[in-house]
């Protein structure tokens, strides 16, 4: 290794593979209940330091664990994600569990369901470990929105994990699960992912269920898994996607076998690359790995043909409207009336409101109800609001059009490398700016995934965007692993 | 809409939006709104006109859909067994809020 490069903390471990771990507990030479105690004290050991879990969920796991060794034992066919140990990211709620989605106003809320994605885990054997940090409501780049403290990213603890779903990112960076569950509305499972050099899924809009997802911005919400390496994430998803009576966006279409999708050759795929993507802002470092990514997929046999997107510039405005406009009508349900926090300084009822929601949201929630707010309100409505929605249509037909002519596009995931903690707090807008690359796919409904690609001279990971049409993602999925096999 | 926005606009917008901004608060959002809606008034350049607003991404062609929606038929919901001990105030059937109306 060059002198220069810097040598990362301890925190850094990579979790051993789905079919690895399954193999050996479908052999009983892995105790499902041993894997998921070992995993405990990993988190006992490192979270002091990196705050990615807030919350566990010990009974239920080592109850779930327990089924899985007996069922083993039985000789029972297991599913896919048999004693496997994933957390949850606390947007998500659990049953029974503390769900705070990082935020003051829903400390104590013990949810009386489960999300589907929560289902569809358990149902599969997966051994549910505790909810992960994240920025409040899921708004933020950096994690440092989270009411709870920042979580730490483990290749550099003074730097952030990126966000909103830093801690489903750190946590497998540093082996605090095999897996994780996020969500991103405008970035915030890919930019994490590039952060802490881990793979993230952005799946179709509606491919998986929102339900028991705490809402941000309802025409944007996805969730989607983390993983370690490609394949693994990519049965992850295969396990949460499908359609669900509780959400009625959730897409009818068939779930393909994912894993099996990824394994297939990249071979004649025609893979875009748009050159509004490799601008300014972009850092040199960054860059250089991404091109290096583009040759590896030259090298397998694919053709690289730019593609123009030129309203790429226009994203970030209509994120930023269209995300916050839904986000002020979304939160309005955290009132102090029917869960989470209720200020006890009330002698009306117009009054238990605005304390609740002054006392209970952090700086950026309110700063994001406010614009959403005005964008909504009465003479301003045309000019932000649908404005924003008529460029939301542009930059879609955009993408589909691009779609006609490549199986795929890469691209940067972030125009840098995990900042440091602190480094963006003071200017909302500059930390909004950084999420040029991600909040594109958002709006357009497509999928992606987030796959390292390199590391910076300092050691800090980059991640690779793999962007594919609506429910393409096994085309995705097959690019990020001819990236990933280049390494 | 490059309009800046005054002192007066963030306080009727919070009022709407049911939060309550010190002084302090209320100067940072002003400044912080203004930056970002300096930045939006970007897409003034873009000439619109005829563009179909989406506010759904599932209606574009090869999106996926969405399903058909379900029967109209009861089916059950959470037990308010369940749900009332969330609540901050109540009497496991009603919520409890201060008083509305004075007698």
């Amino acid at each position: 290794m060059p002198s220069e490069t810097k040598a990362p903390e301890n925190y850094v471990e990579k979790p051993k593979t789905l079919a690895e771990l399954r193999e050996g507990i479908a052999a009983g030479s892995v105790k499902a209940v041993d894997l998921a105690s070992t995993y405990y004290e990993r988190i006992a050991q490192v979270n002091p330091r990196l705050n990615v879990y807030l919350s566990l969920t010990k009974e239920r796991a080592m109850e779930q664990a327990a089924k899985v060794d007996a069922a083993a034992k039985r000789g029972d066919s297991l599913g896919p994600l048999a004693g496997i140990p994933v957390g949850v990211k606390d947007v998500l709620v659990m049953k029974g569990a503390p769900s705070t989605a990082g935020s003051k106003i829903l400390k104590g809320y013990r949810p009386p369901y489960d999300a589907t994605a929560v289902t569809k885990l358990e149902a599969a054997g997966a051994v549910l470990l505790g909810k992960l940090n994240c920025d409040e409501f899921a708004m933020g780049s950096s994690n440092e929105n989270s009411a709870y403290g920042p979580v730490r990213n483990p290749m550099d603890t003074e730097r952030v994990p990126g966000g909103s779903s830093g801690g489903s990112a750190a946590a497998v960076a540093a082996n605090m699960a095999v897996a994780t569950l996020g969500t991103d509305t405008g970035g915030s499972i890919r930019q994490p992912a590039s952060f802490c050099g881990v793979v993230g899924v952005l799946p179709t809009y509606g491919r998986v269920s929102r339900y028991g997802l705490i809402a941000f911005a309802s025409s944007l919400d996805r969730v989607g898994p983390f993983a370690a390496n490609v394949r693994d994430a990519a049965t992850m998803l295969g396990v949460i996607a499908g359609n669900d009576i509780h959400d009625a966006t959730s897409s009818p279409a068939a779930v393909p076998d994912y894993a099996v999708e990824s394994d297939k050759p990249v071979e004649g795929l025609r893979i875009g690359v748009p050159a509004e993507y490799f601008g300014e802002g972009l850092e040199p470092e960054v860059r250089a790995n991404i091109e290096n990514g583009i040759h590896a997929l030259k090298a397998a046999g694919c053709t690289v043909k730019p593609v123009s997107l030129p309203h790429t510039r226009f994203a970030i405005p209509v994120y930023y409207l269209v995300a916050t406009a839904e986000a002020s009508a979304n939160l309005a349900r955290f009132d102090g009336v029917r869960y989470g926090y209720r200020s006890a300084s009330s002698e009306t009822l117009s009054a238990m409101y605005s304390h609740s929601r002054d006392e209970g949201f952090g700086a950026e929630v309110k700063r994001r109800i406010l614009l959403g707010t005005y964008a909504l309100s009465a003479g301003y409505y045309d000019a932000y609001y649908l404005k924003a929605q008529q460029v939301r249509r542009l930059l879609a037909e955009e993408f589909l059009r691009a779609f006609d002519e490549v199986d795929a596009i890469v691209t940067p995931t972030a125009p840098t490398p995990a900042f440091k903690i602190g480094e963006k707090t003071g200017d909302p807008l500059a930390m909004y700016l950084a999420d040029i690359y991600t909040v594109t796919a958002s709006l357009a409904g497509i999928c992606g995934v987030t796959v390292p690609c390199g590391v910076t001279k300092a050691g800090l990971p980059v991640g690779m965007q793999v962007l594919a049409a609506h429910l393409n993602e096994g085309t995705a999925f097959r690019v990020a692993r001819a990236v990933e096999a280049a390494k | 809409m490059t309009a800046k926005v005054t002192v007066e606009e963030v306080a009727r917008v919070a009022e709407l939006a049911h939060l309550e901004l010190t002084p302090e608060e209320s100067g940072a959002m002003l400044h912080d709104l203004n930056a970002i809606l300096d930045h939006v008034a970007e897409l003034n350049q873009l000439d619109t006109k005829g563009v179909v607003p989406l506010a759904q991404v599932s209606e574009l062609e090869g999106a996926g859909g969405a399903a058909p929606l379900r029967q109209d038929a009861v089916l059950p919901s959470l037990d308010r067994a369940v749900v009332m001990p969330q609540a901050p105030e109540t009497d496991q059937v009603f919520f409890k809020v201060p008083k509305v109306i004075e007698r």
